[in-house]
């Protein structure tokens, strides 16, 4: 008679699936996957008490570190909170670029998300390139307006911290006329590969009951079917200006959630489109002038939210009057995503983890903070 | 889309489980002043339960409310106050605004029932309450530190946890 026994095997920390430094205490019989436990901290600095020693204005360039892939989408998300704490209001033109900065993010996130799943499942190095090209391309347009590729910190209280350059809206156009053959070639990539496909489909299925009752966000909600989108659900900023659909999954597995991506970069692009219409006529200028960067907000509390790339990025504050938060809480899309892992794990074989992991897409900076 | 005031939430909990409410102080936020009046009340209009009716007051909002996605738990330490308040926020999934509901524990012995058994989207929350502030979620399945190392001593993120010279940096822990 065969002897079988369980196994307990550490993925991680130092493992180049794991996105970081995360590690997965996987139990195994065999090759099947029985239970994972996530352990993570490795990356812990205590954001939170940090940031509740800065001022107000100096925690803008700290949220870049959250997760640094979209620097662009936790400054919005930020700024957003600080000006419901103390009654700020924002421009019109503000709000535009605001809208077109987090859609750039939202494509080189979801490129760059996509590049790396791939790679996860054993197509190394090449499609990451891919994935990565036409991202080089949108840092450019980072660099043009904020300075600084990756940490751009360049949202303030009440706007943007200066206006577009005239070089910006030429180089984004040119942009957009390549990006739909871009997508199209990304998506071909794992769609016309019968070897990707048998790793991608009916693999790490979340039932949409599953994925609600474990309040993940963004993708991975949506990729199992239910079509939740803080743009739509709770309109914020001028998204309730423009026209774009919501893409969700049908099963929820990593098929879908690498669909929805491919099809969010698309909607992503109409919304650029409306941006780049509406623009021109929107008033007012890249910022309040009359915002004072060293708030003081009365006391009080200020949740805000925005749908970042990853799913729902929160920023609780709560001020006791100071130049500084008493309280700041982030909740990170990451970090909660990873809360069903286990459950999307069991039953599936060793090699799915990573690419299972790699379609929820995670950033470590955000979820150990 | 679904809209509730915190005064309708307020109602529907009252007429629902009426143990459930409290009637809560404003919070001092700041330490009182040597003389004048104690400035920055923190009062927030949102409902505040008993903890050990909080468990029925949120699957009232997910069941029969229908508030079904549970985005958020912040702890906030009011030492001033003596209390950790603990703020649970629901959505509906079909949209619209929040609601919230707030649990205020006493600082000596933050103990509060833990939902994950019941609504699987606490548990990295309540791990992270447990970790950073220190409190105790009775009946979770797996409360362990989730981001400092198990043999760390203290909750980093209470207000009185010294920001300077701790026994890890190798200084006198003073503060």
């Amino acid at each position: 008679m065969l002897q079988t026994q369980e196994l307990q095997v550490n993925i991680g920390p130092q493992h180049p699936s794991t996105h970081g430094v995360f590690r997965m205490l996987v139990t195994v019989d065999g090759e099947t996957v029985i239970d994972l436990k996530p352990v993570f901290g490795y990356l812990h600095r205590n954001h939170e008490q940090i940031a509740e020693a800065n001022s107000y204005l100096q925690n803008m360039p700290y949220t870049d570190r959250l997760d640094y892939f979209n620097s662009m989408a936790n400054n919005h998300a930020y700024a957003m909170a600080v000006e419901r704490l103390a009654g700020i209001e924002v421009p019109e033109r503000a709000e535009y670029i605001r809208v077109l900065m987090v859609e750039l993010t939202r494509i080189l996130n979801h490129a760059s998300a996509v590049g790396f799943m791939i790679n996860d499942m054993g197509a190394w190095q090449t499609p990451l390139a891919f994935g990565m090209r036409e991202r080089e391309k949108i840092l450019d347009l980072f660099e043009m307006a904020s300075g600084a590729r990756l940490m751009c910190n360049y949202f303030r209280f009440g706007g943007v911290v200066r206006d577009l350059p005239p070089e910006f809206i030429p180089n984004l156009r040119e942009l957009l006329r390549a990006l739909p053959a871009y997508i199209d070639e990304l998506e071909r990539l794992l769609r016309d590969n019968e070897i990707l496909l048998q790793r991608a489909i009916g693999i790490g299925i979340l039932p949409p009951e599953v994925a609600l009752s474990y309040g993940v966000s963004g993708p991975v909600l949506r990729g199992s079917g239910i079509p939740y989108d803080v743009r739509k659900a709770e309109p914020y900023s001028v998204y309730d200006r423009f026209d774009f659909d919501v893409p969700v999954g049908k099963v929820g597995d990593v098929y879908d959630r690498f669909l929805v991506r491919i099809e969010e970069m698309r909607q992503s692009k109409r919304i650029i489109e409306q941006v780049l219409e509406q623009l021109p006529d929107a008033k007012g200028g890249h910022i309040n002038p009359k915002a004072r960067q060293n708030v003081r907000p009365p006391v009080g509390d200020a949740y805000a939210r925005i749908e970042s790339p990853k799913g729902e990025l929160g920023f609780y504050l709560v001020s006791d009057g100071s130049t500084r938060p008493y309280r700041y809480k982030v909740r990170a899309p990451s970090f909660i995503n990873l809360t069903p892992l286990a459950d999307m794990c069991r039953g599936y074989k060793v090699a799915d983890i990573v690419v299972i992991l790699g379609s929820i897409d995670i950033v470590m900076g955000e979820v150990d903070r | 889309m679904p809209e509730m005031t915190p005064a309708e939430l307020r109602a529907r909990l009252a007429e629902a489980l009426p143990a459930a409410l409290v009637e809560a102080e404003p919070l001092a936020i700041t330490p009182p002043p040597a003389h004048g009046p104690q400035p920055g009340l923190f009062n927030p209009p949102d409902p505040v339960v008993r903890p050990d009716q909080l468990v029925a007051a949120a699957l009232f909002v997910r069941d029969t409310l229908g508030y079904a996605y549970l985005s958020d738990i912040a702890v906030v330490d009011y030492l001033h106050a003596g209390c950790f308040e603990l703020v649970y926020r629901f959505y509906h999934p079909s949209g619209g605004p929040s609601i919230v509901l707030r649990v205020r524990v006493p600082r000596d012995e933050p103990v509060v029932p833990s939902l994950t058994p019941h609504w699987p989207a606490a548990n990295f929350h309540e791990r992270e309450a447990f970790d950073l502030f220190g409190i105790e979620f009775t009946g979770h399945p797996f409360l362990r530190r989730i981001y400092m190392w198990d043999e760390f001593e203290g909750f980093p993120m209470r207000k009185d946890f010294p920001r300077q010279g701790d026994k890890y940096l190798g200084g006198e822990s003073e503060g």
